[in-house]
């Protein structure tokens, strides 16, 4: 086959097929009933079922940002560790060599991934599919031995990494709750300070789509040439999903570091890019609602696989993730069709 | 002079594991048009196979023949069970099950066989190769197997009629059906036979990096690395990829300074990104024409 040197000719297939633009969001009912259940839980459950909570949301927004960079324009990354790396180490550096509030280290980390992701998408303008795929997949490689580095130890920690202080709820929240004689704990200061920038983005996200850019990303996903033909800047739009992508995920990154109040390169691995691909396609590609539930899936499948087999866990989850993409091949975002159609059904009988 | 000499023999040396890994990619890849994450792990487990049978006394050759049918026949089952059902799935659901056939492999791996490193004997025995330190007559006899594959692949597709038939299903589908041919076996038999490809690569590498259900985390990468860089449509490209990733990682080590084994990896992939952006479909790898 080496000497076949004729072209070879295939029809363009799309990444992925394309969405509907209205199923990309929830009902207002459907929205509103997931925010009143966001905002009460925490009310009734322990501090670590909070933590986790919290670390749900900020993969959701994590899997969210691919989401926008593969479902809205095509493209594919296995780079977003990197990204959250980045964000994550911004944030742990300004507080604790620089004493920023913790608050004001979050668009600072996401301007930087912002200009990261921008400079990072023009080499990979010129890949496509697999090879896209390598050259993220390189990036989220480099990243924790470039962190290791001892050049930046003296900013980094090197291996030992950084310990972040865990910001205390402020005091107006404080004295306003202790009136009705209540405390708040750290935790779950931290789960409402994130679920306000999670509904923030997730709102910016799905206008983004809506808007004149979030079309022409779809474009470009769905047929590059035609796009161009209709006058979308393909460059542009598609290193801007790359900037975009790469910003949320640093805000992300900035929330986690926060959270888990330690960073360290090794906590930036592949295995965490994998996770959250894995999360998206679990959530449904292009789907922005379906990140949570991919969020999900990442967080407490592996503690699921665990429970039900110590030294089988790896097969376990295997087995499940298995399960999962046969009986929904196209992720809770089928689900939700399906479950819709039922309703309609419902209602017109 | 000469340490440059004898870095480039034992980049040739290396680069000989990875060449032997990039072709069961490219096999694969012509055959599904997917890069399978899992093979590596398919590979350590048809060597864990071939050591057990020997471990029950078999000699080395007949374990061997016996892994390749068991790889053979293994790969055939998985695409029949896990992916021929994915078929019309789509694309990412598609790398999302091999991200699952991998945690399995690993997972099954280690609970039968530990995760203890193991020695794995070689056919060639491990002298120096005609008065060489740096190439033992155990790497040379994988340089010799992985072009011995080569040419026999390069027959097998260019002068056989299943040979034929399996190019003609992976690059026209419809027009292949149209003429007979069952496409959905030509798969299967891709999977088998990249399997089988796999489990030669695992038993010549396991000797240099020992028996363990880890052992191709890092070769696959670098596997993967090499048939991208020499165009995945290309076996030749591949095997010559393989031995370019080796050397040019083997010179940064050495020349660059600051680089060590750590930044190895990082250096070499962003080497290859650096080709694929002058040359997006690889070194030898045809450009990709769409029909609009």
């Amino acid at each position: 086959m080496s000497a076949a040197i004729e072209d070879v000719v295939t029809e363009s297939p799309g990444v992925i097929e394309a969405v509907p633009k209205r199923a990309m969001t929830l009902g207002t009912g459907t929205s509103l009933v997931m925010l009143g259940l966001l905002l009460l839980t925490p009310l009734f459950v322990k501090n670590f079922i909070i933590f986790q909570m919290t670390m749900l949301l900020i993969y959701g927004v994590a899997v969210l940002a691919l989401n926008i960079l593969t479902g809205g324009s095509g493209q594919f990354s296995l780079g977003q560790s990197a990204f959250y790396a980045v964000g994550a180490y911004t944030s742990a550096i300004l507080m604790e060599h620089a004493g920023m509030n913790y608050a004001l280290t979050l668009p600072i980390a996401g301007i930087i991934c912002f200009a990261f992701g921008f400079l990072f998408g023009q080499p990979a303008l010129r890949l496509s599919g697999v090879y896209l795929a390598l050259a993220t997949f390189a990036l989220a490689t480099a990243m924790p031995q470039l962190l290791k580095l001892g050049y930046f130890e003296q900013w980094t920690g090197g291996v030992q990494g950084l310990v972040v202080t865990k910001p205390d709820p402020p005091e107006a929240v404080q004295s306003m709750l202790s009136w009705l004689h209540l405390k708040m704990s750290q935790d779950m200061w931290l789960y409402y300070f994130t679920l306000v920038i999670t509904i923030a983005i997730y709102i910016f996200s799905v206008n983004l789509l809506r808007s004149r850019s979030g079309r022409a990303f779809m474009a470009i996903r769905d047929n590059e040439i035609a796009a161009s033909a209709m006058g979308v800047d393909v460059a542009l739009y598609k290193t801007l999903a790359f900037g975009v992508s790469a910003g949320i995920t640093g805000v992300a990154g900035g929330l986690g570091a926060i959270t888990v109040q330690f960073v360290a390169p090794d906590s930036y691995t592949i295995t965490l890019a994998i996770s959250l691909f894995l999360g998206m396609v679990v959530g449904g590609v292009g789907w922005l609602p379906g990140s949570i539930v991919g969020s999900a899936f990442i967080i407490f499948v592996p503690n699921i696989a665990e429970g039900i087999s110590k030294g089988l866990s790896g097969a376990v989850f295997g087995v499940l993730l298995f399960l999962v993409i046969f009986l929904v091949p196209h992720g809770a975002r089928q689900v939700a069709i399906v479950g819709q159609q039922l309703i309609g059904r419902f209602r017109k009988n | 002079m000469e340490l440059f000499t004898n870095q480039i023999l034992a980049g040739i040396a290396t680069g000989a594991i990875y060449a032997c890994m990039a072709l069961a990619v490219v096999m694969i890849y012509q055959a599904i048009d997917h890069l399978n994450f899992a093979q590596g792990e398919m590979a350590m487990f048809s060597t864990f196979v071939s050591w057990q049978l020997m471990q029950w006394g078999a000699p080395y050759w007949g374990a061997f023949v016996i892994t390749l049918v068991f790889s053979f026949f293994g790969g055939i089952a998985i695409e029949r069970l896990l992916f021929k059902p994915l078929a019309k799935a789509p694309i990412l659901t598609n790398v999302a099950g091999f991200i699952a056939l991998f945690a399995i492999i690993n997972s099954v791996a280690g609970l039968i066989w530990d995760f203890t490193i193991k020695q794995y004997p070689t056919p060639f025995g491990s002298s120096p190769f005609l008065g060489s330190q740096l190439i033992s007559t155990h790497q040379a006899g994988m340089i010799g197997v992985t072009v011995l594959l080569l040419v026999g692949l390069y027959f097998f597709f260019q002068f056989t009629r299943i040979g034929l038939a399996m190019r003609a299903a992976a690059s026209v589908p419809e027009s292949a059906r149209l003429v007979g041919i069952n496409t959905s076996w030509m798969i299967a038999l891709g999977w088998g036979m990249a399997a089988a490809i796999g489990s030669i690569a695992g038993m010549l590498i396991a000797p240099v990096v020992f028996l363990e259900p880890n052992m191709m985390g890092g070769v696959l990468i670098y596997g993967f690395a090499a048939a991208v860089l020499g165009g995945l449509t290309s076996p030749l490209g591949a095997v010559i990829g393989g031995f370019l990733v080796g050397i040019f990682e083997n010179l940064a080590g050495t020349y660059i300074p600051g680089v060590g084994n750590e930044l190895k990896l990082p250096i070499a992939l962003a080497l290859i990104i650096t080709v694929l952006v002058v040359k997006p479909a690889g070194l030898f790898g045809r450009p990709i024409v769409k029909r609009v």
